[in-house]
């Protein structure tokens, strides 16, 4: 269950986005929850990151010695790696408006617009 | 599970128990805490709920082969480890073999948003990860209340640790979860809500100045457990609870009977001394010579070979040795053989349950056969008067558990309320000696008597106790009309009654003397009057020989008569009458 979106160039001649997100979203098994997050996830970034973004998804019940790493208790959590500083963003992420304060995008979009 | 046989009321079917290893835990819940089922434990900061937990997994590894998960909310794994390495607890050691694992659960509410519905089954998988891994038996969960600080959907949060309680119970783990006190409920968020099974409350209370910890286990589901508040304290090898009650009054006993190092004394208690193994008590006031009768005993025992072991909660060890050299007591050399041990301690320099712990190590560390503890109710001023009596029978009960000799002193402080004070005291001891000052004629003396000796005839006489630079003796005392003599006016009395024995005696020489001068005289008087009755008698003899010849001349002249008349019978006569003449001439 892993997806990428970003295609990483292979030369130099692709312009490195200014910054690469770098997403984990930690699941435990194929839940409703865990698909309503994951979908909720793809629409967001594809609406507010599109083509610089890249979501790993970890599925605890396959692989559950990750989640000592990010500190998981709460599923599903959405982890933002980079840009630094981490967050955690934990839900089905259906509370659009708090996942981009969460990620810090609320504030990026704004000065965009 | 194995105190079955000590609760005869408990039914038949037990509660599965798993044993925890920590000293004297188990004997208070008969048996451990609830086999695969959570436990409660919570308590203000610093009562050592987290070592308990710790204790109890470790214990599990090492004593009962069971692996434990320790799931830290507060610390993280190398504090842990370097936290409980005080304690002798070889965390790291345990975590390298797996029979351990250490878990570090780190939440931080900054990092954390929410965004609609979630559960917490990464912790649950974390924490199945760990349970399987080592395939453990044992889970702790310390503090579980830190999710109520990172996660701030309560509604959420509690639905989940109610499924959590149910997995573990399902899991078949047997799990300590620790708690802050709350203030008006048990636990600050309500946990005892979930954890119905057992719940332990720890405390650590400061009474005047001295902080004791105690343990209650408030509740035991389907168990007989004891109620009453334990004090408890950590000490160099872990959590110890030492319950009154745990010990029951089965202790082997001996009748060896031992020496007090004072033969009077021993003459006193059936002429052999105390019974081995048993309990004495020597009250007494202020300067009674109970540290000398103590230590009078201590050197009778050390010099038979036997190991001594002198807590002394007022004097130094140098202190005493110099002051009993004083009585002809030398103590040194039976401390440089080993024989001998003292160990000093102000009474207020740490709790009741810290002293009883140290004398319980150094009892442990030493194995002595004698035990002294000078004086007792030293103690008294580091813990309120019913936890010194619950500590004394602990350490009774612990002594004679292993037939160890136990000598107390007590300082009373004169009066009537003296003897009050030492009831509470008293009927845990075997035998009890008092020591008594008694004020006359203008000077003090001490007299020692048997208040009791279980298991003997013992004297029931007052003695007067006299201690010289030979060492303590004991004489009898003269009970006169006005009382005990002692000191001077007992040697007045022996005085007095020396004259008059002297007096006596010369009265019976004297009376022997005239007697024999009597019987001389009578003698005297037999003699004479033998000597008069003899020379009568030769008398009487004399005139009997005289009246003899003087018939036989009168006879002689009669027939020289006839013979001259020319009488008849000549040839009879002739004969006769020559040798008659014959003689007259």
């Amino acid at each position: 269950m892993r997806t990428r979106t970003l295609k990483r160039p292979a030369s130099g001649s692709y312009r490195p986005p200014a910054k690469l997100w770098q997403l984990r979203l930690y699941v435990a098994g194929q839940t409703p929850k865990s698909l309503t997050a994951f979908s909720n996830l793809k629409r967001i970034c594809e609406s507010h990151l599109k083509g610089r973004y890249d979501i790993e998804v970890i599925d605890l019940v396959e692989q559950p010695q990750l989640s000592k790493g990010d500190q998981i208790l709460a599923i599903p959590t959405l982890v933002r790696k980079l840009p630094q500083p981490m967050r955690k963003i934990i839900g089905d992420l259906s509370d659009t408006e708090r996942v981009l304060v969460g990620l810090d995008l609320r504030s990026a979009n704004v000065r965009k617009g | 599970m194995k105190n079955n046989g000590r609760k005869p009321t408990a039914p038949a079917a037990h509660l599965p128990k798993c044993l925890t290893g920590i000293q004297g835990l188990d004997e208070i819940t008969g048996g451990g805490l609830p086999r695969g089922r959570p436990t409660l434990v919570c308590g203000g900061a610093g009562c050592g709920k987290t070592l308990l937990a710790v204790e109890f997994l470790v214990r599990g590894a090492v004593q009962f082969d069971e692996p434990g998960v320790f799931m830290a909310f507060e610390e993280t794994e190398a504090e842990l480890k370097a936290n409980v390495t005080s304690l002798g607890f070889d965390l790291a050691g345990l975590v390298r073999r797996k029979k351990i694992v250490l878990d570090h659960v780190y939440i931080e509410r900054s990092e954390i948003t929410e965004t609609g519905e979630y559960d917490l089954e990464g912790l649950f998988v974390r924490l199945n990860l760990a349970i399987d891994s080592i395939g453990a038996k044992r889970v702790v969960l310390d503090t579980l209340e830190a999710l109520f600080a990172g996660l701030p959907n309560e509604a959420i949060l509690r639905a989940e640790l109610r499924r959590l309680f149910r997995w573990l119970k399902d899991k078949g783990v047997t799990a300590v979860i620790t708690a802050e006190r709350g203030r008006e409920q048990l636990t600050r968020h309500g946990l005892e809500e979930y954890v119905s099974d057992c719940v332990i409350l720890l405390d650590h209370r400061v009474n005047e100045q001295i902080a004791t910890r105690h343990l209650r286990v408030l509740k035991y589901r389907g168990a007989l457990h004891g109620t009453n508040e334990f004090p408890f304290h950590i000490g160099e090898d872990g959590l110890r609870v030492l319950p009154i009650t745990s010990l029951g009054l089965n202790h082997g006993v001996s009748s060896e009977r031992i020496s007090s190092g004072i033969p009077r004394l021993d003459a006193m208690l059936s002429g052999r001394g105390f019974f081995r193994g048993s309990s004495i008590l020597l009250t007494g006031t202020a300067g009674t010579g109970k540290t000398s009768v103590a230590a009078c005993f201590a050197q009778a025992a050390a010099r038979r070979g036997e190991r001594v072991l002198f807590f002394s909660f007022e004097e130094s060890p140098g202190q005493i040795i110099r002051n009993m050299r004083s009585i002809g007591l030398r103590l040194e050399p039976l401390v440089q053989r080993g024989r001998l041990r003292f160990h000093s301690a102000r009474p207020t320099l740490y709790g009741l349950e810290m002293h009883l712990a140290t004398m319980f190590k150094e009892i442990r560390a030493f194995q002595p056969a004698v035990v002294i503890v000078d004086p007792i109710t030293s103690l008294l001023v580091a813990g309120a008067d019913y936890e010194t009596k619950g500590m004394v029978t602990r350490l009774i009960d612990y002594l004679k558990g292993g037939q160890v000799t136990s000598l107390f002193t007590s300082l009373t402080h004169g009066g009537h309320a003296l003897q009050q004070s030492e009831i509470a005291m008293s009927s845990l001891m075997d035998a009890w000696l008092l020591l008594q000052d008694i004020e006359g004629s203008g000077e003090r003396n001490r007299v020692l008597y048997v208040l009791k000796s279980r298991g003997m005839a013992h004297s029931n006489q007052v003695r007067e106790f006299l201690i010289s630079n030979r060492g303590i003796e004991l004489v009898d005392a003269y009970i006169g009309p006005s009382g005990v003599l002692t000191g001077t006016s007992r040697m007045a009395q022996a005085a007095r009654e020396k004259a008059e024995a002297l007096a006596c005696q010369q009265e019976a020489a004297r009376c022997k003397r005239e007697l024999k001068r009597k019987q001389a005289a009578l003698e005297q008087q037999i003699a004479r009057l033998r000597s008069e009755y003899e020379s009568e008698e030769a008398e009487l003899r004399r005139r009997d020989e005289q009246a003899g010849r003087l018939t036989r001349v009168l006879v002689a002249e009669r027939t020289e008569l006839a013979r001259l008349r020319q009488a008849d019978d000549p040839t009879a006569a002739g004969a006769r009458g020559n040798s008659k003449l014959k003689k007259r001439k």
